[in-house]
């Protein structure tokens, strides 16, 4: 699912949030977006998504703009996972259901998918926050998206679920899943992704290859933020 | 003698009580299907004029008893647009008054719940296009034991009013006779054996309404489903 942005801008309180961005995402895999914060990193996700309508400019998602149709075909996973008041397992029904590809079978496989098969009775905003996002990842994958995108779904996580969690993303990303995924993780970034997508002050500042990303990277402000210095 | 009363299940005492709770249990039923989706959809839907409904929702839940009586009344009786109907002192007027008085309340307070509910779901039911209806029925059922207070607050409200019942029910021995009238009733002749049973009557439903909310509120917490 090719994605196509031209100068897409969103205004709020006449501030440019995300300013007049564009770029091309062709290649499968996974893509990490990276910035300091307030780059406007999720508010680009949730533009992408659909979520929030741009002030100008237009997202296409295989030559089709935005549209419920074509969010049907994504996932979202927040970086704080809004879980339904119900166990893990109704948690999952309810994405399942609202597809209308209920089934336990399936339920079964996403809870095993993620580890969380022996807690699958358990009220789910009585899991872990590792064992939560573990849950909103499973949610995000049970309608099988070809597009996921996910916004620092492991900050502040146990290292066993943000290893759990890359390894699952990584094997969606195998099967074909394109993956969009927003971190602050540097390390993270080096180990997932494939392309980097930087913004700084609500523009792109470079698009690379990670490799090419982390050997040298194009931009100052990125080299900056790989550096560990404070850009203002 | 109140507690005698009490203790050998008194015929008509037992007819009050079970008809205060028959009228009272059936305004409440169709309070909540009328108000919850209400409150429901008011909580998720925008549209102009929203605030004063607002306004208006919240301006209902103090409407004064005997006024609603008085406006059941002129629609019942005889000569009322619903005059043919002839359910002017019968239960089911009593019913109707009952069932406008506490719709509001169950409207309103439903609606600041399922609002707050609503303001944490949005965002992740429309990236799973989750349909409008079922939105709602995911809200109420998430909703479901904070839901169930508001429920047993609009209980309170009807079991223990006597305004409008006593107008568009007549306090009829026997037929629209409830414990509130009737204490009115057998007050005022100086019965007071009776009125003293039925008043602790009301007062254990009250402390049993409270105490069951109370066990909701706790199971709702442990949870994490409040």
């Amino acid at each position: 699912m090719p994605l196509q942005v031209d100068g897409l801008t969103l205004v709020i309180g006449g501030e440019r949030l995300i300013d007049g961005i564009s770029l091309t995402i062709t290649e499968p895999g996974i893509s990490v977006v990276m910035g300091f914060n307030g780059a406007g990193k999720s508010l680009f996700l949730r533009l992408l998504h659909g979520l929030v309508p741009q002030s100008a400019g237009s997202v296409h998602w295989a030559g089709k703009a935005n549209s419920e149709d074509v969010r049907r075909r994504q996932a979202m996973v927040f970086q704080t996972p809004v879980l339904l008041r119900r166990s893990a397992a109704a948690n999952i029904d309810f994405a399942l259901k609202v597809q209308g590809l209920g089934s336990a079978r399936r339920r079964d496989e996403l809870l095993e998918l993620v580890g969380l098969s022996g807690l699958a009775d358990r009220p789910a905003r009585l899991l872990s926050g590792g064992e939560q996002q573990r849950l909103a990842l499973a949610r995000a994958l049970s309608c099988r998206p070809e597009v996921l995108f996910l916004d620092e779904p492991t900050a502040n996580l146990d290292p066993a679920s943000v290893a759990l969690i890359e390894e699952t993303l990584n094997g969606a990303a195998a099967d074909g899943m394109k993956i969009i995924f927003v971190t602050h993780d540097v390390g993270q970034a080096r180990r997932l992704g494939a392309e980097i997508v930087f913004l700084h002050h609500g523009k792109v500042e470079e698009q690379s290859p990670a490799s090419a990303f982390f050997a040298k990277p194009a931009s100052s402000v990125a080299q900056a933020y790989l550096e560990g210095r404070i850009v203002i | 003698m109140a507690f005698g009363l009490l203790a050998t299940a008194d015929a008509d005492l037992m007819e009050i009580i079970g008809l205060s709770l028959r009228v009272s249990l059936t305004a409440l039923l169709i309070s909540c299907l009328i108000g919850l989706p209400l409150g429901a959809l008011v909580a998720t839907c925008r549209f102009r004029g929203r605030s004063a409904l607002l306004v208006l929702m919240n301006a209902l839940m103090g409407l004064p008893p005997v006024v609603v009586g008085l406006i059941v009344y002129l629609y019942l009786s005889r000569s009322g647009p619903l005059g043919w109907m002839q359910l002017l002192y019968t239960p089911t007027a009593m019913i109707i008054a009952q069932t406008i008085l506490i719709t509001p309340i169950i409207a309103a307070l439903s609606r600041q719940i399922l609002e707050d509910m609503h303001e944490e779901y949005s965002e992740q039911f429309r990236s799973m296009n989750v349909p409008w209806r079922a939105e709602i029925a995911a809200l109420l059922w998430d909703g479901r034991f904070s839901l169930m207070t508001v429920a047993l607050a609009g209980f309170g409200r009807s079991i223990a009013e006597v305004g409008a019942v006593i107008i568009v029910g007549g306090n009829i021995d026997h037929l629209t006779r409830v414990m509130t009238t009737a204490i009115a009733l057998e007050t005022s002749k100086g019965d007071l054996p009776l009125a003293l049973a039925l008043g602790l009557v009301l007062l254990v439903i009250a402390l049993a309404v409270n105490a069951l909310a109370f066990v909701m509120r706790q199971a709702a917490s442990k949870f994490a489903y409040g």
